[in-house]
């Protein structure tokens, strides 16, 4: 089922939780809502499901106007963080609650109820699992009978609110694996909130990054990471070397420092405020030597564990406002050696790919 | 190899000891001393004194009218902590304040009350007994008593529960496709159910033993509205001593019965749920 969201506004009091957002899913995609917690990602997920009205705006599902629907009538699947597994119920009856609460005349048979929820406990691998209560299961384990539980009602879309959440890294890990296997079986339009960039771009076709109440950028995983649209998505999603500074013509002023950049079609101005982001891996050191370009700074820490090591680096004396910027690079050992890398050495910083943005603070 | 040495949290003997000490203090000794005083009667004088079928009449009445007024109080208690749970209203804080009322009251003070509303020239008793509908001095009034001093018991323990039972359990059932009236009857009653049964054995519990608001109200007629803490009063002032406990005993005996099977029924819903105690 196709998703259309139209210039959604929710506000909580005088909090501004979605501030016009619109977006448009084709079907059958796994989509993840991305953002920092209190971006407004859960509040859009529960409106898409009707569980929240939206002030302004509307919900258009295949094509259709749901925006006055009760979640009853969706058809929407919807999985919980913290499952909402019903405690008086086995898992068998948890499943079996969507089809034995249709309307008389759409009520499958008990032969059929039993068969249908047989099916989908073995399709998330706990059919061993039936007679058991919620609270003898583990974290992981009713996180996949709730999915169970959406998937009886054969939704058209499943939402998921932060499904993971609760779990452990390594159990997470394994879910997360078995939630993009179980997609591509089922090939049922998917959204799922999380706060865990990793998250979003490992199990994702498509991510839409909100901040704010808004939507920052929404594409593929590889595009989100590679080509950030925005200042916001560049800090947010992976690991990044922040420099504020004004343009310079081909350089970037950071303190009295110049960082070479390649002029942008930004179209940027000499004395514009600007911030630039650079990945670990696309940052340089070099020694410090006088005719060289680049941010100066103090190696910090060296961490070698695995096949590149990190290098973690002080800001040149630069403790602005009272908080320090620190910088990370990542490098192989060898070029380590040959750097003669050691803590408290001065290096100088440039950067083979920058990301330049106008400064808004 | 003693299994305390094994235990990590401290203080079992301690806790234990007291607790049981405690209870014999202030429970178990002076329940004894009435089946002990019991015991002066021969067997024959015994079932005599607990068969005479005017006490027997007011066993069905006690017992009865505390089973149902507890039920009543279920339903209509349930009806109550859910309003106050689920809506905000002005006066609400005053509303909470007001279930108390029946605990605080001396029962004396109810009964006079209930019986001066209830009579043939009282407020509601002139409007219900042209009706035929006679409340005040007989099983009925023992009933409307009951209820009353019953009521705090439900709305009490079922409120926490209600107050801590997540939204989510209820979009989860929605979702699914239940419908209002369904969601309430399996996910939201079936939640509850412990908490509403501790309500209703408390109810009863109370209900069995009230004497104060219900001798006003009752009218006490032999064998029609005489209750049994009644009959135990009514012997004491005769000096039958030992009759008075024998029927105590009996009462005892009955009521701690229905309790244990109310709890057993609690702890199994409630072990249903996963909660351990």
């Amino acid at each position: 089922m196709s998703i259309e969201v139209r210039d959604i506004h929710k506000s909580f009091g005088a909090f501004k939780a979605l501030d016009g957002v619109s977006l448009s899913l084709p079907k059958g995609e796994l989509v993840a809502l991305l953002g920092p917690s209190g971006c407004g990602k859960t509040t859009l997920l529960r409106i898409i499901a009707g569980l929240e009205s939206a002030d302004y705006g509307s919900i258009r599902l295949s094509g259709a106007d749901a925006t006055a629907k009760h979640v009853r009538e969706r058809q929407v699947g919807f999985v919980f963080q913290h499952y909402a597994l019903f405690r008086h119920m086995s898992v068998f009856e948890n499943v079996a609650f969507g089809l034995r609460v249709k309307p008389r005349g759409e009520r499958p048979s008990e032969a059929i109820i039993r068969e249908k929820v047989m099916r989908l406990l073995d399709l998330v691998q706990l059919s061993w699992l039936a007679d058991r209560f919620p609270s003898q299961l583990s974290g992981g384990q009713r996180q996949r009978i709730a999915l169970a539980r959406a998937l009886a009602v054969e939704p058209q879309v499943l939402l998921l609110d932060e499904p993971f959440g609760a779990l452990d890294a390594k159990v997470r890990k394994e879910l997360r694996r078995w939630l993009r296997r179980l997609h591509d079986e089922l090939h049922i339009s998917s959204i799922f909130v999380t706060h865990d960039q990793e998250e979003a771009l490992e199990v994702a076709d498509k991510i839409v990054l909100m901040n704010k109440g808004r939507i920052e950028q929404i594409g593929g995983p590889r595009e989100i990471y590679n080509e950030p649209a925005t200042s916001f998505a560049c800090s947010f999603i992976g690991n990044v070397n922040e420099f504020r500074g004004r343009i310079e013509g081909n350089y970037l002023r950071v303190g009295d420092d110049l960082l070479p950049h390649e002029p942008s079609d930004l179209d940027l101005a000499d004395g514009q405020a600007v911030v630039a982001y650079a990945r670990p891996h696309d940052t340089e050191i070099h020694p410090l030597s006088a005719d060289r370009s680049g941010v100066t700074a103090k190696v910090n820490r060296i961490l070698e564990s695995g096949a590149l090591a990190r290098v973690e680096l002080v800001a040149n004396g630069a403790a602005r406002e009272g908080r320090t910027d620190y910088f990370e690079v990542e490098l192989t050992p060898a070029e380590i050696a040959e750097l003669g890398l050691e803590t408290g050495k001065r290096v100088r910083l440039t950067s083979r790919r920058l990301s330049v943005f106008r400064d808004k603070q | 190899m003693s299994s305390s040495a094994r235990r990590v949290l401290p203080g079992f003997g301690l806790s234990l000891g007291f607790t049981l000490a405690y209870l014999s203090l202030i429970v178990l000794i002076p329940l004894s001393a009435v089946f002990i005083k019991a015991a002066g009667l021969t067997y024959q004088e015994f079932l005599d004194a607990v068969t005479d079928p005017r006490v027997v009449a007011s066993y069905k009445l006690s017992f009865g009218a505390s089973l149902l007024a507890a039920a009543i109080n279920a339903v209509f208690g349930l009806i109550l902590a859910w309003g106050l749970v689920r809506y905000t209203f002005p006066g609400k804080k005053i509303v909470d304040a007001l279930i108390d009322l029946p605990f605080a009251l001396p029962t004396a003070v109810a009964g006079i009350s209930l019986t001066a509303l209830y009579a043939k020239n009282g407020w509601l008793g002139q409007i219900l007994e042209p009706l035929g509908v006679k409340i005040a001095f007989g099983p009925a009034g023992v009933l409307v008593a009951l209820i009353f001093i019953g009521l705090p018991f439900i709305v009490r323990t079922v409120q926490p529960i209600l107050e801590d039972l997540d939204a989510e359990f209820e979009e989860a059932a929605a979702s699914l496709g239940a419908n209002r009236w369904q969601t309430f009857a399996r996910v939201v009653f079936p939640t509850l159910l412990p908490a509403l049964l501790t309500g209703f054995a408390l109810a009863f519990a109370r209900a069995v033993g009230e004497y104060g608001s219900v001798i006003f109200i009752a009218g006490n007629i032999p064998f029609v509205s005489e209750i049994t803490p009644l009959m135990i009063i009514t012997k004491l002032e005769q000096y039958d001593y030992r009759g008075a406990t024998a029927v105590a005993s009996v009462m005892l005996v009955v009521s701690f019965a229905l309790l244990l099977i109310i709890n057993v029924l609690q702890a199994w819903t409630s072990k249903r749920q996963g909660r351990t105690t």
